[in-house]
């Protein structure tokens, strides 16, 4: 490595969440699911990515972490840059990979363990804190998933007493614990009702101030209401990018077009 | 009135609603469409109450039958109960000619021998399905499944045998040697005394072997049913395989594999033919393990073409009352404890 590089690597905008994807392809098997993915996702903002059923928008999102990786036969080609740092590259530490890249799913998955166990687990694992620290980061997690007013006298209680909404946000308590830079968001009220969807909207909005959030999602009014940026995806290709004003106003592509009017999806 | 049932009506009203509904003439008149219908649904209704009747019958028979033992038992066993009182499960005497009987080497032999076995079965058992559900290649888990299934099958004869030629020699000649003198546990009650060979130890080993494919099976069965976000939550998190598995996949299969651990118990506990064969059968309390021993059900096995006395006779049936008795309470605990470690996760 030479001088100028290690100089212009050294004083890196530590850690602010920027992902830049270039001509990334992923296969299940022999079956193609993304073809040669082009995609800046800018830090500090809600990037959602929106398509039919089987678009590749979820394999697209669960790339960025390399959770696509534990099936079999799963391989990918291209490079997803985190900060600047290809998360392909032979040597990435997963685990440290993924303790950047926070991720919740569409169906809420709490262990069944108390509310204080699960947030505490992430920073348990990762950077085994001290009992004083642990509360704070517990608290400091759950305050900023807009969960502790609600749960503050019942955090030795079972996650799983907690309502579908809540469970959801306990989830996103979870990953927050862990401080990530990056955090991406598989439909994460599509099984919810309009109030506890609200709530999640509303905690997206506080949230993009302090990271990336990639959302996977299949309302459109959603997307729209919530999202800096949106990418269409369509048949494992990337369509269209753009502001989510003027995508979802005067879109260029024809496809992108059909879908937004609801002409198929 | 409309002329579908209310769900919740009862069998007996049923009919009542389906006769009610049609034309006032209709339930004898053959002409009719709707009276046509009548006897089709009642032949129905006929048929679902001898299903259901059925069904109750043998579902009422299987606890009947677990009464029948235990009354049979019980009062076949009564009189040596009697006889002998408290002192009977407290006793190591066994004197058939002055008719002096008491089974305390026989309930420590089963419950020593049944802890030996779960304290050596679990953790393999354990391993060995952990192995085979996360790590183990596909091709290698078919066929590692099976052979794990297989050793359940083998008749308890067989490893009474295998026991005597093979594992007794084994542990006589290098085994307990090593524990007694080379760990230096002889220092302690538990393994000291001399070695014969058939012990309390021998029985535990070969009742380890013996459980060990329920538990493997049980706990394998489970762990491949935890769902997989949870196991891709923990790798989100930033978990790695082993903490995955320790910290998210064993906890959320905790009742089954504690279910799987029961069920092994219960086997253990009731094991009679192999453990004749390896326990050495002598009635004297010891706390050595290497020592000879017995358990009840050895105990009955052994004894009953002898038993010539009645009160003799009444004590072997004593002894199978408090085996038992003692299995209904183990089961009972292990489901209180499955259904309090379930509760938590509702």
């Amino acid at each position: 490595m030479s001088a100028a590089q290690e100089l212009a690597r050294a004083p890196e905008p530590a850690r602010s969440g920027s992902v830049e994807v270039e001509r990334f392809n992923f296969w299940y098997g022999a079956t193609q699911a993304l073809f040669d993915i082009d995609l800046s996702i800018p830090p500090s903002a809600v990037t959602a990515l929106i398509g039919p059923s089987g678009c590749g928008k979820s394999t697209f999102l669960r790339s960025i972490n390399r959770l696509n990786e534990l099936i079999p036969g799963a391989h990918g080609s291209g490079e997803i840059r985190l900060d600047g740092e290809n998360i392909y590259e032979r040597g990435m530490d997963v685990v440290t990979l993924r303790q950047r890249v926070g991720m919740v799913f569409q169906r809420w998955n709490p262990f069944p363990k108390s509310i204080y166990d699960n947030v505490a687990y992430g920073p348990r694992i990762n950077v085994r804190p001290k009992r004083a620290d642990l509360d704070a980061i517990v608290e400091s997690a759950l305050r900023r998933a807009a969960l502790w007013d609600e749960v503050r006298d019942r955090l030795r209680d079972s996650a799983l007493t907690l309502s579908g909404g809540q469970q959801q946000r306990l989830c996103i308590a979870r990953a927050l614990a862990n401080e990530p830079e990056v955090l991406l968001l598989d439909e994460p009220a599509s099984a919810l009702d309009p109030i506890a969807t609200q709530k999640i909207e509303e905690l997206i909005y506080e949230l993009k101030r302090e990271l990336t959030i990639v959302i996977v999602t299949h309302n459109l009014q959603q997307a729209a209401r919530i999202s800096d940026r949106t990418a269409f995806f369509y048949l494992g290709k990337l369509v269209e990018v753009g502001e989510t004003q003027r995508l979802f106003t005067s879109p260029r592509g024809d496809q992108t077009e059909a879908y937004i009017t609801g002409r198929f999806g | 009135m409309t002329p579908l049932p209310v769900p919740t009506t009862g069998p007996s009203q049923e009919p009542r609603s389906f006769r009610h509904p049609g034309p006032p003439t209709g339930s004898a008149d053959a002409s009719s469409g709707t009276v046509r219908r009548a006897p089709v649904i009642q032949g129905t209704v006929i048929a679902d109450r001898v299903y259901r009747l059925t069904l109750v019958f043998f579902a009422l028979c299987i606890p009947a039958l677990l009464l029948l033992i235990f009354v049979v038992v019980g009062s076949a066993g009564w009189p040596a109960l009697h006889h002998f009182g408290f002192s009977f499960l407290t006793s190591s005497a066994w004197d058939p000619v002055n008719g002096l009987f008491g089974a305390a080497p026989a309930i420590v032999g089963t419950v020593l021998t049944s802890v030996i076995a779960l304290v050596v079965a679990t953790p393999l058992a354990l391993g060995g399905a952990i192995f085979l559900s996360e790590f183990s290649p596909s091709w290698l888990r078919q066929p590692l499944s099976f052979l794990v299934d297989l050793l359940a099958a083998v008749p308890s004869v067989v490893y009474g045998v295998w026991g005597m030629f093979f594992f007794l020699p084994l542990l006589r000649t290098s085994v307990m040697p090593f524990l007694r003198d080379t760990l230096h546990l002889g220092a302690t009650p538990f393994f000291s005394g001399p070695i014969y060979g058939p012990s309390v130890l021998a029985a535990g080993l070969i009742l380890a072997i013996m459980v060990l494919p329920y538990i493997a099976a049980v706990s394998r069965e489970v762990l491949v049913a935890v769902p997989r976000s949870q196991r891709e939550a923990a790798l989100a998190l930033g978990a790695t395989r082993w903490e995955t598995i320790a910290g998210a996949v064993i906890p959320y299969a905790r009742t089954g594999i504690i279910g799987g651990v029961i069920l092994g118990l219960g086997r253990a506990l009731g094991e009679t033919m192999a453990v004749t064969m390896l326990i050495g059968n002598r009635h004297e309390l010891s706390a050595s393990l290497l020592a000879p021993g017995y358990t009840m059900a050895s105990l009955i096995a052994n004894e009953f073409t002898e038993a010539t006395t009645d009160l003799h006779k009444a004590t072997l049936m004593a002894v199978g009352f408090v085996l038992f008795v003692m299995t209904l309470v183990v089961n009972a605990i292990a489901r209180l404890l499955v259904r309090r470690v379930s509760e938590v996760r509702v």
